[in-house]
């Protein structure tokens, strides 16, 4: 094993924690201030894929293809908030569960029926294809590279926001007392769609840049829904700072699990059976991660309560 | 009780639409005394949906254009998940009352309901999924395969691999039964060295730690099966990650119904199958033209395959009842139909003898689609027949 696949591995990891960042952020922002559990929110990230394969292969521009991931997320976000969330936000969580899977079946059969069973073509735009040459020798993918500063962008927006702007004042003030902001006179309701319609626009997000090198197919937002709980337990259910380092971390351990353990094995036992045992660990690593943070911190990382 | 006045008429269609369905019912009923009744169990819902719906298609042109109206199919969506498929298998075996089963795609499903079905007296057409058990210790008089067994199109890859001058080939393949098949079978036919083998997760998405272990393994080629989505995201990371290296794979990552959403990066790859629409002989040619006709498409490796099963399954109605199993067994293993593969025969074990071809993916106009250019092996039959006591 050479020091520039390690590297290689590290960035990989690295572009998958901070994809998997945007879609746990707006999971935990609709958690920490509504108290909702939003399991259509795969469905909000299929949602911007779609949108940005169908602008994609009518207009040919992979911005506007962006641009209409955002828009049409947050448009599905805001629609089932005012239609079906908001009146879950005083219901128990199994209402809630309940109620948003039913929606992953709408939006899911709603999308066969719009663009057929047969996945979709998004491909990147030319001036990100390719690769870039990064020191020590590194070769790596020209998109992947813009993936991370993305989403690295959007992360430090995202704290900017939630730090220094009068509505991220409002929105951490709902995750500390709905009762009593509300009494204070801001619009709970309008607040609540407002970040709800956020969290959307962000998985719509990572749903279109992830598209471009992924199969645009009906039922992709559910795997990534998984690891984005993953992420939001690791980092305490809530927390934005949780939710980056614990993406960060699932991201990490996923991808060199999947290269280190295999490799490891193979010093104890035979090379195939290295293999089988090594990508069969590899899979439930990051659950063994959460396991771990949750018997020492069992409020996950940041977790407030 | 008191009727709205609109809710009259409608109560009425309604006891009519009724009458109606159970006149047809029972029409349906007497035909099926000559006829036979058919449970389709595939997948059509999730990202698999691709592949059970071109089976599907396939499978009810042929009996549509037999003209037979004693062939009755009652199709259910098994979701891809084997615990679903196993209940759709008992309610059509219970209260169907089915005589024949088919359809299924993935072999963890396969393995899930076709040893319960055939033991229950039932036929089994797969139109796709062949996994080994099923062709070696655990086949069954009542059990065929109209596909192929899973080994076949990674073999011929292995043969064609090694008569292109790769020596040095990264392979990879899922962690489930047809994956470790897969693998199996590349490396029965292949001569070279292996730069590396990995398993992959089944259904994942992101390939970026395998592609980077496949550019520092020196490998001079690359091997892989991912069936369906996995397909795509691979091959449009490979083609990002200016790896380069010649890829070899079988039929399935470049099949008609996902060639479109991989594009360019696809171009010039070599795959194996054992159909393509080029095919030169009458039935496919009539195949091709009226599967695009009745659906507007053109037609898959998978399509081709439920088309083939279902006449497979004509032939022999031709010849027996489905109430005398032994004859229609024995007509079943006549395989008189006219394959849209042209030759086809069964072997001892009940899968099939057939030419496996090598294809090119190439852009026709704006369509990206493959053309056959080679033979890969010749009247192939599969590795397990000496272990099937059939």
């Amino acid at each position: 094993m050479s020091f520039i696949l390690f590297i290689e591995q590290l960035l990989n990891g690295l572009q998958f924690g901070v994809m998997l960042f945007l879609m746990a952020a707006g999971l935990t922002l609709v958690f920490g201030v509504m108290g909702l559990i939003n399991l259509a929110h795969g469905s909000l990230y299929m949602v911007g894929a779609f949108a940005a394969a169908a602008t994609a292969t009518a207009t040919g521009s992979f911005l506007l293809a962006l641009i209409a991931s955002l828009v049409f997320a947050a448009f599905a976000g805001v629609l089932i908030e005012v239609l079906v969330i908001r009146r879950l936000y005083a219901r128990d969580h199994l209402d809630q569960v309940l109620a948003t899977f039913a929606l992953i079946l709408i939006f899911s059969e709603g999308t066969r029926w719009l663009f057929g069973s047969f996945p979709l073509f998004l491909d990147k735009p030319d001036w990100l294809s390719g690769t870039v040459n990064l020191p020590f020798g590194i070769i790596y993918s020209r998109y992947r590279l813009a993936m991370i500063l993305a989403g690295l962008a959007v992360a430090a927006g995202l704290f900017w926001m939630i730090a220094r702007t009068r509505i991220g004042i409002r929105i951490r003030a709902g995750e500390n007392d709905r009762e009593m902001i509300a009494a204070l006179g801001v619009n709970i309701s309008l607040l609540h769609t407002f970040v709800f319609a956020l969290g959307a626009a962000l998985a719509g997000f990572a749903g279109a840049l992830i598209g471009a090198i992924q199969s645009v197919q009906v039922g992709m937002g559910e795997p990534v829904l998984i690891l984005a709980f993953v992420v939001i337990v690791i980092g305490g259910i809530g927390s934005i700072k949780g939710a980056f380092i614990g993406a960060l971390l699932v991201g990490l351990t996923d991808t060199l699990g999947r290269f280190l353990l295999p490799w490891l094995f193979q010093f104890v036992m035979s090379p195939s059976s290295a293999n089988a045992v090594g990508a069969s660990l590899s899979s439930m690593s990051i659950y063994l991660l959460m396991a771990g943070v949750l018997l020492f911190r069992p409020k996950g990382l940041f977790g407030s309560q | 009780m008191t009727l709205k006045p609109f809710a009259k008429p409608l109560a009425l269609s309604a006891s009519l639409a009724l009458l109606a369905s159970a006149g047809l019912a029972t029409i349906a009923g007497q035909a099926q005394a000559a006829g036979v009744k058919v449970g389709m169990i595939t997948t059509l819902s999730g990202g698999g949906a691709g592949l059970g719906i071109d089976v599907r298609d396939g499978f009810m042109l042929a009996i549509k254009q037999s003209g037979r109206d004693d062939v009755e199919v009652v199709i259910e969506d098994d979701q891809r998940k084997p615990d679903v498929a196993v209940q759709l298998s008992d309610k059509m075996i219970q209260s169907d009352k089915v005589d024949v089963l088919t359809g299924i795609i993935w072999s963890n499903l396969a393995m899930a309901v076709v040893p319960a079905a055939v033991a229950q007296g039932k036929f089994y057409l797969s139109p796709n999924a062949g996994p080994s058990p099923l062709a070696g210790k655990g086949c069954h008089a009542n059990y065929f395969n109209v596909a192929w067994q899973n080994d076949n199109l990674h073999e011929a890859a292995g043969g064609y691999a090694s008569g292109a001058g790769h020596k040095n080939t990264f392979i990879l393949a899922p962690n489930y039964p047809a994956g470790t098949d897969a693998l199996a079978g590349f490396k029965r036919m292949y001569e070279g060295e292996l730069a590396g083998e990995i398993y992959t997760k089944l259904g994942q998405t992101d390939y970026a730690s395998e592609i980077a272990q496949i550019r520092a393994s020196g490998a001079d080629s690359v091997f892989f099966f991912l069936p369906g989505g996995m397909g795509i995201s691979f091959l449009k990371q490979y083609a990002d990650s200016g790896v380069g290296l010649p890829v070899v794979g079988p039929a399935f990552s470049f099949d008609q119904g996902i060639l479109q959403a991989v594009g360019a990066a696809a171009l010039g790859v070599k795959n194996t199958s054992q159909w393509n629409k080029d095919l030169d002989n009458a039935a496919n040619k009539a195949f091709v033209d009226s599967f695009q006709a009745e659906y507007g498409r053109l037609p898959s490796l998978y399509a081709s395959q439920g088309f083939d099963t279902a006449n497979l399954l004509l032939s022999a109605l031709d010849k027996a009842e489905v109430s005398d199993a032994d004859a229609f067994r024995a007509a079943l293993e006549a395989a008189d139909f006219a394959s849209t593969r042209g030759d086809f025969a069964f072997a001892s074990n009940h899968h099939p003898i057939q030419d496996i071809y090598v294809r090119e993916v190439i852009k026709e106009g704006d369509v990206f689609t493959n053309k056959i250019i080679g033979v890969a092996l010749e009247d192939r039959s599969n590795a397990y027949v000496d272990d099937c006591s059939l």
